[in-house]
């Protein structure tokens, strides 16, 4: 449904009037929520001194980048003070291996489940599909033991494989949801010219995937940087994801309390996400929806 | 032997991923299940003793507190962004000229971690310098909203930071439920001379009734998971009043080294999901499957 024309009977100018009425309110949501980032950006601006004595949602008379210079790669946690900085880079050592790797195993699972269909797969989909919705709580425990036992508890290489495994649920549900729709036939006359499995998937599925890469990439990369539970839970001082870091900055005690300088850390906490949002929103917004009308 | 493996080759490939699902979810779960059933604080001890852990539980007055904010939170939160995310999309819809970039503004929070969220809101209601020391300083000197280090308040302030960050997600998906409704039967009402008003409300809103239930599904999932929101807005406090049964189970595990409590916090808040959840699933497999 595209349109509802207001009914013809009113007059010019009631129509006029809910018209602008209409766009007022939207302008004003949009306020709403543009409001705390615009906060963000000006405080990160500011002065210490100017944020004592300005208002809250006052430009700032002096800009200042220093807030940002601290944030990025001198702001204390605790009893380290290199900044977000180290952190930043913990979090790009995860997330790039962690989305490729799960898109790489989503694209292969359903390459299987929605072309290969043998007795049971539509079951394995099920249980893989039932360990999305699952509160991550339950598996906390025994996952802290048994990274310990593996060897990789507090490293990097753990997040990894933590955020692989849980991930490979959601990776696969939207590749098997979109090789559904390609008909098997395709598959079919491929084997009768002596096409493998893997020769299959290369050659034919692979290029016919780029759509679904892009929304599962994006997906995942927002999910993974952003994520705080498995980053506080199995990380420790030195490989600690950004979130976590930026939490220990905005809640450290020692010292004043600089507020230009979390803000501009939290701002830079975001960008990434939010850069990747600006540019390929189209496929971030089909991602939410994919991943939440999930089935 | 070639053969063989051509014909098993798929199966050979799914199969990592799903002993892996089966070990570290079902396997994981089951583990979690069985110590919640012990004595364990410190190390986890595998003697099944009962429910004492669940008795324990419930009778923590901490416990109660967490499960009364998931209440008040998350049916404030379900309810509120899922008005205003119906209330956005109805107006978006009325062939607004710069929809797109509105869209995108409505939606961006959604990109956000809850912990920059958090930091943001926590930031702007500070009694201190935020919005209370903005309206005093326009003049009304007697104005308060101290709402975050208000104990009886504090959980508001989550409800006001989660709505800010999920309603724009709320309105994609109603927006894109109002443009699925058939065309024909809207104009053929704008024949009948309908109003606008109850067109809406006779004919759309009713046939969206499973992107309602969708969209409840994934605000419930939301509430009952929030963790990092908490955490970064109010760290669980003014002394443990915004506490969820995440952050209760967060501390029982990490910090107070009680992983009975921890278990069993983790076994009732899955309870709730699959309560609200596993009905969902079933009845979406099932369509699908007939």
């Amino acid at each position: 449904m595209t349109d509802i024309p207001f009914q013809p009977r009113r007059s010019n100018t009631s129509r006029l009037f809910l018209r602008v009425l209409l766009y007022v309110l939207i302008a004003l949501f949009a306020l709403y929520y543009l409001m705390p980032l615009f906060v963000m950006l000006t405080t990160s601006l500011k002065s210490l001194e100017e944020i004592r004595t300005g208002s809250l949602i006052a430009l700032p008379r002096d800009i200042t980048f220093e807030p940002w210079q601290k944030a990025w790669s001198g702001a204390c946690s605790g009893v380290t003070c290199e900044g977000l900085r180290p952190y930043f880079w913990n979090s790009v050592l995860l997330a790039v291996p962690a989305v490729l790797i799960s898109t790489l195993l989503g694209a292969i699972n359903g390459y299987v489940i929605a072309q290969w269909r043998f007795k049971g797969a539509n079951l394995i989909f099920s249980a893989m599909l039932f360990g999305c919705f699952i509160p991550f709580q339950v598996v906390l425990l025994p996952m802290a033991r048994v990274l310990g036992i593996m060897d990789i508890a507090g490293t990097i290489s753990g997040l990894i494989f933590v955020h692989v495994v849980y991930g490979i649920g959601f990776t696969t549900l939207f590749f098997r949801n979109y090789y559904v729709t390609i008909p098997q036939e395709l598959v079919k006359a491929a084997k009768v010219d002596g096409a493998g499995f893997f020769r299959i998937f290369w050659a034919i599925f692979l290029p016919l995937s780029l759509p679904i890469i892009v929304v599962t990439v994006i997906w995942q990369f927002t999910q993974i940087w952003n994520d705080f539970l498995f980053g506080v839970s199995f990380s420790q001082a030195g490989t600690q994801p950004i979130t976590v870091a930026l939490n220990n900055i905005v809640n450290s005690t020692t010292g004043v309390k600089e507020y230009n300088v979390d803000m501009a850390a939290a701002i830079i906490a975001a960008l990434p996400t939010l850069l990747v949002y600006v540019v390929a929103g189209k496929y971030f917004i089909r991602g939410l929806t994919a991943g939440s009308v999930k089935g | 032997m070639t053969v063989w493996l051509e014909r098993h080759l798929p199966k050979m490939v799914l199969a990592p991923s799903f002993i892996a699902i089966l070990i570290f979810v079902y396997g994981f779960i089951a583990w979690t299940a069985w110590v919640s059933l012990t004595r364990s604080r410190l190390l986890p001890r595998y003697d099944i003793e009962g429910l004492i852990q669940y008795e324990r539980l419930f009778a923590a007055p901490r416990w109660d507190t967490a499960m009364n904010n998931l209440f008040i939170f998350g049916t404030l939160f379900i309810l509120i962004s899922m008005a205003l995310g119906l209330l956005l999309a109805i107006l978006l819809d009325q062939k607004i000229r710069t929809e797109g970039a509105i869209r995108t503004i409505y939606l961006y929070p959604m990109a956000l971690s809850m912990i920059v969220t958090g930091t943001a809101w926590k930031w702007m209601l500070n009694p201190g310098l935020g919005v209370e020391a903005m309206v005093r300083r326009w003049g009304f000197e007697d104005f308060t909203f101290d709402w975050l280090v208000n104990p009886d308040m504090a959980i508001y302030t989550v409800v006001i930071a989660g709505v800010w960050q999920s309603s724009g997600f709320v309105m994609a998906l109603f927006l894109a439920g109002l443009r699925s409704v058939d065309e024909e039967i809207i104009k053929a009402a704008q024949v009948d001379g309908i109003p606008t008003f109850r067109i809406y409300t006779a004919i759309i809103i009713p046939s969206m009734a499973p992107i309602f239930l969708s969209a409840f599904i994934v605000l419930s999932h939301l509430a009952i998971k929030s963790f990092d929101l908490v955490i970064a807005l109010t760290g669980g406090g003014p002394g443990n009043a915004t506490d969820l049964p995440a952050t209760y189970m967060y501390a029982m595990a990490f910090s107070r080294g009680d992983i009975g409590q921890a278990a069993s916090s983790a076994m009732v808040m899955m309870a709730v999901v699959f309560a609200i959840v596993v009905p969902y699933l079933y009845s979406e497999l099932r369509a699908k499957n007939d």
